[in-house]
């Protein structure tokens, strides 16, 4: 463990994105403190530009504080990217640990299903869902979830065919342990390295689609979100660039922090990779 | 002047490591026409020697001091490019694995013509020529055919003839070879050393031999140098080495070398009742044929019989393919056989469905032959000894206590417990996997090739160890194994198999005495430097 932290440590990259991560986390956690009017409350004169009136970022159209939406819109981000992250993973590593232990004909028919979600494209797939149930939190993270699964099936049931024929796994069928068990206490802690990069990866494109199914109009209505600040600043572009640069920046520099960390962490779960890349 | 002299070679290694130089102070001689064996055990640098004549050293280790002399020009003081040509032309080299060592995707002819392209050598009609000789010098069967194959055609033996072909292509002064037949079975090992001896005889080349094998050096070798940790630790004669070592170190690696002295301690006669038994088991496979083909059936273990005595070891002796591994994962259930019956005690185990099998699981326990890939790196030495009993319901507490007996049994300090398995040697994990093994106090254990992947002295060390903790535990044993001093050492009986069928099986003495089958006869005699008698321990 400390092996590992060290050499996380030795990634310049890595260490940054994780700093602006744990900030942009602590800007989530500390955003009713930091601004304890709702985000949605008009708040000074429409439009004012940033540093004006008091207000670091600005207001919109509606007077509402730029830099309080940014905030707030944090924690929704994270939220939506962890919760649909642990979701899909979930059902990546089940139907990929099967698959890959199981072989034969129950892998041919879960690799069929799992090909079915990736041929229909990822981001349509979402609109569609989200707009069937109606947009609100849960249904954006189910929707996420549902479209982003399919790559960790790929992933796990490759780490898993390659280690079901290995000896240790040999072993503890002759000691009698039963098939879930060998699943997941022997075979599922040595394939978790890919799983945990992948995992950081995730969470970043969650976040992009989150922004962009906002965008579209298709966020909770009753949330402030990132995507939405950059949906409503669009049309008047020209006369508030702020409205919506800020946001934009804020989510870039949040999926950069977590690519950073995804990055890193992978170079730290193989050494013997990172090493021959240095 | 001899051809290649090495003189106080150092190569250090990078920093961090528990050694600082990968060899040192190397000096070795090798003269026209002679075979030099360098001898040493896993990480002893012979291989690094080797590398270092050729220059391809991996690129973390560097020559911090020493001379190479080829024919008088030091190798070290020449530019890359000279150094380059001199490479194919007067150094050739044979690798371990001809698997690798061959590029899968180019032609048998065009890869031996390449050798002489790159230096080059005449022009395409003599290089056509010269690709037909290498061919039918190295014995390889149906020269035209062989030319345009592609090296997955081909079998091992096929294969490092075509780099034997390779190498000396351009009739080299100095022939290095790095464990040649390592990784090949022991009639085509035999076949290899033969070639290499008379090909070397006809052309008066220096041949530097890198092996781990004692009976390869008695073999083949004109003269020897034993390695230990980076240092020559003793040169001589071959005959003189091989009977009258001076250096301990020396002494105690020929003393582990086994040899084809049937087993002392074979109790003749005096096996208890029948244990366990297999009849008629059989498994095939179907390889998978194209839309053109159809699907062939390809027999792994045809109608194989044996019965296990109480007390008793039976060894499963068989080059590779020849489904002695196969049979043992029948016998275990690790494969379900297609046919025969797998019968422990009056039961048939071969019907049972897994859940239904558990309890006899107990009973028949497996020493696996990869150390390295038979213990779950990411869990700890104590559960990983653990687990069987807690899997068969016995409290966390007590299976962990026993786990610690049970590490002390195999020589290990209860402090492992704590440890994962990469922290210990090949043979520390060897031991590991037969704790857990025995942690279910089975009364049946099946080995496969459990010190094929150890060095001589440390399989010393694991067969002692079994021989100990059989007698100790009244287990009884299939020991499935490719080396036949081996089986010779500690089995009381022994099965040939040959294309998966069981071709002989009886005492040991009687089989290594008068062996019945041609085949038999034939494994006998490929056996490594047979005619060496080893000198007695002092």
């Amino acid at each position: 463990m400390r092996d590992f932290a060290r050499r996380f440590a030795r990634n310049v990259g890595a260490v940054f994105g994780l700093v602006l991560l744990l900030a942009v986390l602590a800007l989530a956690l500390l955003a009713p403190v930091l601004f304890p009017v709702d985000p949605w409350q008009m708040a000074g004169v429409p439009f004012a530009p940033p540093l004006e009136d008091g207000f670091l970022l600005g207001t919109d159209s509606l007077g509402r504080d730029v830099a309080a939406g940014i905030a707030h819109g944090a924690h929704i981000s994270l939220l939506v990217g962890l919760v649909s992250t642990v979701a899909a993973i979930a059902i990546g590593v089940t139907l990929g640990a099967v698959a890959g232990y199981a072989g034969g004909r129950i892998d041919d028919a879960i690799m069929r299903f799992t090909e079915f979600f990736q041929t229909i494209p990822s981001f349509v797939f979402a609109i569609v869902l989200v707009a069937i149930f109606t947009p609100s939190i849960s249904s954006i993270i189910a929707a996420i979830a549902i479209v982003s699964w399919p790559p960790v099936t790929r992933v796990v049931r490759g780490e898993f065919l390659s280690l079901r024929s290995r000896e240790f796994v040999q072993a503890a069928i002759v000691l009698g342990q039963s098939t879930p068990r060998i699943i997941f206490g022997q075979i599922l802690p040595n394939a978790l390295s890919p799983i945990i990069v992948l995992g950081s990866l995730m969470v970043a494109s969650a976040i992009l689609l989150e922004s962009a199914l906002s965008f579209l109009g298709l966020g909770d209505p009753n949330v402030m979100s990132w995507g939405f600040m950059i949906g409503a600043g669009r049309s008047v572009i020209r006369l508030a660039w702020w409205m919506s640069v800020f946001p934009g920046v804020a989510i870039f520099l949040t999926v950069l922090a977590l690519n950073l960390v995804g990055e890193g962490l992978s170079d730290a779960l193989n050494p013997r990779l990172a090493r021959r890349r240095g | 002047m001899s051809l290649l002299a090495i003189e106080n070679l150092t190569v250090a290694l990078p920093k961090g490591l528990d050694r600082p130089n990968a060899i040192e102070g190397v000096s070795l001689t090798l003269d026209k026409g002679e075979i030099l064996c360098v001898v040493g055990e896993s990480g002893s640098g012979k291989s690094i020697t080797a590398a270092s004549v050729m220059g391809l050293l991996p690129p973390a280790l560097r020559i911090s001091g020493g001379r190479i002399v080829l024919e008088g020009a030091d190798l070290l003081a020449l530019a890359p490019e000279q150094w380059r040509d001199l490479r194919g032309r007067r150094l050739g080299m044979i690798f371990q694995e001809p698997m690798t060592a061959l590029n899968p995707i180019m032609r048998v002819g065009e890869q031996i013509e390449e050798v002489l392209r790159v230096h080059g050598e005449g022009d395409r009609r003599a290089r056509a020529a010269r690709v037909g000789e290498l061919i039918e010098a190295v014995g390889l069967p149906d020269p035209a055919h062989i030319r345009s194959a592609y090296p997955f055609r081909l079998s091992g033996g096929q294969r490092q003839r075509v780099m034997i072909a390779m190498a000396l292509a351009l009739e080299p002064a100095v022939l290095i070879a790095d464990e040649p037949t390592t990784a090949l079975d022991v009639t085509t090992q035999m076949q290899i050393l033969q070639l290499i001896r008379s090909i070397q005889r006809a052309r008066g080349m220096g041949v530097l031999f890198i092996t781990h094998d004692f009976g390869v050096v008695a073999e083949i070798a004109d003269r020897i140098a034993v390695m230990q940790h980076g240092r020559i630790v003793e040169t001589g004669r071959a005959a003189d080495i091989l009977d009258r070592p001076q250096h301990d170190y020396t002494k105690s690696l020929i003393a582990a070398v086994p040899h084809l002295v049937a087993n002392a301690m074979a109790t003749e006669g005096a096996a208890g009742e029948p244990v366990f038994s297999a009849t008629g088991v059989r498994k095939s496979y179907w390889r998978r044929g194209s839309w053109l083909r159809r699907s062939t059936r390809v027999d792994a273990v045809r109608d194989a019989d044996f019965i296990l005595h109480k007390g008793e070891t039976l060894g499963l002796v068989g080059e590779s393919g020849s489904g002695k591994s196969t049979l043992a994962r029948c016998a275990v259930r690790l494969i379900d056989p297609e046919a025969g019956a797998i019968v422990y005690r009056g039961e048939d185990l071969a019907p049972l469905s897994r859940r239904a099998l558990r309890p006899y699981r107990k009973r028949i326990q497996m020493i696996f032959q990869d150390p390295f890939a038979s213990l779950n790196p990411r869990k700890k030495v104590g559960e990983i000894v653990a687990e069987g009993p807690i899997t068969h319901g016995e409290g966390r507490a007590a299976a962990t206590a026993r786990a610690r007996d049970l590490l002390r049994l195999v020589g290990l300090d209860p402090s492992a417990m704590e440890r994962y398995p990469h922290e210990f040697s090949g043979g520390q994990r060897q031991r590991i996997g037969i704790a857990r093994a025995l942690a279910l106090e089975p009364e049946i254990l099946v080995a496969d090739e459990p010190v094929s992947a150890l060095d001589v002295s440390v399989q010393a060390q694991v067969l002692d160890l079994l021989a100990d903790i059989r007698r100790r535990l009244g287990l009884t044993m299939l020991f499935i194994t490719h080396d036949l001093r081996v089986a010779a050492q500690i089995c009381d009986s022994v099965a040939v198999m040959k294309d998966g069928a069981i071709v002989e099986y009886g005492r040991t003495a009687q089989v290594f005495s008068a062996p019945a089958h041609a085949y038999t006869r034939a494994l006998i005699d490929a056996i490594p430097g047979k005619n060496w008698r080893p000198p007695a321990p002092v």
